[in-house]
């Protein structure tokens, strides 16, 4: 048996690298891909918890998440689409026209 | 054993609302797909949806539904009540700003409506599932929304930066909650505040991290500082329609879950999370007030006022007494008729072609258009909270709330940044009245904006002059939920 604290040692390990790559990737793609990340590690800890607490509250907030993260891609690859379009780059550094 | 219950359809009567809002919403993009030449019934369609909607919130008695999920209380009456007076005044201004803009505005009006669901759930969250379904539900049409008009490239830049920013928030939020249910077991807010009222807090660093990242999403979703760095850049970006709303709804719907979490969810921590909102609310007045002078773009001024202003409505929930709740909750209804108000008058300015969003382009207005410069003199005093406007009086109950509660040196610090803000308020004043005009505009004024610039400036004067009904409402709301 794998004990909780394994579990939310892991959820804990993959949020903090969503953390760290959201805020060091210069890429609008894959600041989203840290975002996933971080809401995967929020599942594991919701799961791994709901198990051990023998409640199955956790498991469905885990279903929500997902759903809402399935939404969440769409509209924000919709949006990247939309800076490509106008910008030829999704690059955050040349997204710099609004600023003072 | 899980038990399952059997669905009766009266469960639903609370919710009767919503449902109404997400049929309407449904009827809308029909209408746009199927009768596309009779485009002027969309914004009456979501006006009387709203105003039908709203009605039947503040007719119904406060009940309970799905277990304690959706609470339909007085403290979710008052939230509701400012929502739906957003969005409603915002459809009403709506048709002037796309003709000026020229833009296709068919999905549009079922974003809105949508978004406003998501809003009123949020108000009503009885537990972390619901509150984070609403939020979400609140936020993914807005997104959308501001990035809506792709032929201003600016729009793109303000919705990427708006959902990069807005998706992290929630992560951090969800992680708190995950937490806060590792420590208490349940995601319902009523037992997660007598299961942390029997904990040591000093000892038990995860709710400390689950206190803190809470605090970090919610002041994100506000934009209080240092979360706010968003704010100025999506709100110039965006729409200056999709602004006017951003700037009301979303954060009063924001401090209707903040409120949940803080006041109702966590009350026994308030040694805890009071000084550290006492600490953000003086900072984000004072980055707000401070930048805001050297703004030479009165649409980034009032992105920058309205994060000034998230710091005000803050120093109620510092106070963390029902007195505070009931201050920030009149002081968000005040704010949503001046802010509106000073948001129509930036649209009202705009003509075919140019935004005509620089401070420039207010020189002169008072000689041309008077009755216009007068409106936007009253809602301007009104920001800065000057008697008798409603702004004073919001500001006052603000006050006298964080002072009751033991803030005294953030109320004055409240005062001196209030000062502050008088000075690039009354510069828009100025050059209103005492500089001469570059450039002739015509102003075009449909019925629409007639109709919500009068019910800004009555609701402001009304609310400074006669504060008490409402005020009254407001307090025995929330001793009734």
């Amino acid at each position: 048996m794998i004990p909780l604290s394994w579990y939310m040692t892991l959820a804990v390990i993959l949020f903090c690298i969503g953390v760290c790559g959201f805020l060091t990737r210069r890429n609008v793609i894959v600041m989203f891909l840290s975002i996933e990340l971080m809401l995967n590690g929020v599942n594991l800890n919701l799961v791994a918890l709901s198990h051990f607490l023998d409640s199955v509250r956790g498991q469905a907030f885990t279903f929500f998440i997902i759903t809402v993260a399935a939404a969440e891609a769409a509209i924000g690859l919709g949006i990247a689409i939309a800076l490509y379009r106008s910008r030829r780059s999704v690059h955050v550094d040349t997204i710099n026209h609004l600023k003072g | 054993m899980i038990q399952t219950a059997a669905v009766t359809w009266t469960a639903l009567e609370p919710i009767l609302p919503e449902l109404l809002l997400v049929g309407i919403g449904v009827l809308l993009i029909g209408c746009d797909l199927f009768i596309p030449r009779q485009r002027q019934v969309l914004p009456w369609l979501t006006v009387v949806g709203c105003a039908t909607a709203l009605l039947m919130i503040l007719g119904a008695r406060p009940t309970s539904a799905f277990g304690g999920m959706f609470l339909a209380d007085g403290y979710a009456m008052v939230f509701k009540a400012i929502c739906l007076g957003a969005v409603i005044l915002t459809t009403l201004i709506s048709e002037q700003f796309w003709q000026t803009v020229d833009g296709r505005q068919g999905e549009y009006y079922s974003l809105l409506i949508f978004s406003l669901v998501g809003m009123l759930l949020m108000a009503s969250a009885g537990d972390l599932m619901v509150l984070y379904l609403g939020l979400e539900l609140m936020a993914l049409p807005i997104y959308a929304l501001v990035g809506m008009h792709k032929r201003d490239g600016r729009t793109s830049e303000a919705a990427v930066k708006y959902f990069l920013t807005g998706a992290f928030a929630s992560a951090l939020l969800l992680f708190g909650m995950s937490l806060l249910y590792g420590l208490t077991g349940t995601t319902d807010i009523g037992r997660i505040a007598e299961a942390a009222a029997a904990m040591n807090v000093a000892a038990n660093p995860a709710l400390l991290a689950a206190l803190g990242l809470l605090l970090a999403g919610l002041c994100f979703k506000v934009a209080v500082a240092p979360f706010h760095l968003w704010t100025p850049d999506v709100y110039e970006g965006a729409p200056t329609l999709v602004t006017a709303l951003m700037s009301i709804g979303p954060k009063a719907a924001g401090f209707a879950i903040f409120g949940r979490v803080v006041f109702y969810g966590l009350p026994g921590l308030q040694d805890h999370w009071g000084p550290i909102l006492a600490v953000l609310a003086l900072l984000t007045m004072a980055v707000g007030n401070i930048t805001a002078l050297c703004q030479q773009s009165l649409k980034r001024m009032l992105a920058y006022s309205s994060i000034a202003h998230a710091g005000y409505a803050l120093l109620g929930l510092v106070a963390g007494t029902e007195e505070g709740m009931a201050a920030t909750m009149a002081y968000l209804a005040v704010y949503l008729f001046m802010n509106l108000g000073a948001f129509a008058v930036l649209i009202l300015l705009a003509a075919p072609g140019q935004c005509r969003e620089s401070l420039d382009d207010c020189k002169g207005l008072a000689g041309k258009h008077p009755v216009v410069a007068a409106l936007m003199l009253v809602f301007l005093f009104s920001l800065t909270g000057i008697p008798p406007t409603g702004g004073f009086i919001g500001k006052f109950y603000l006050l006298k709330a964080a002072f009751v509660a033991g803030y005294p040196l953030t109320v004055v610090g409240a005062v001196l940044f209030s000062a502050i803000s008088a000075f690039f308020y009354l510069r828009v004043v100025r050059l209103m009245y005492m500089s001469e005009a570059d450039h002739n505009a015509c102003l075009s004024c449909s019925p629409g904006m007639r109709a919500v610039l009068g019910v800004c400036l009555a609701g402001v004067l009304g609310l400074g002059f006669f504060p008490g009904p409402v005020l009254g409402w407001i307090v025995a709301a929330l001793a009734g939920s």
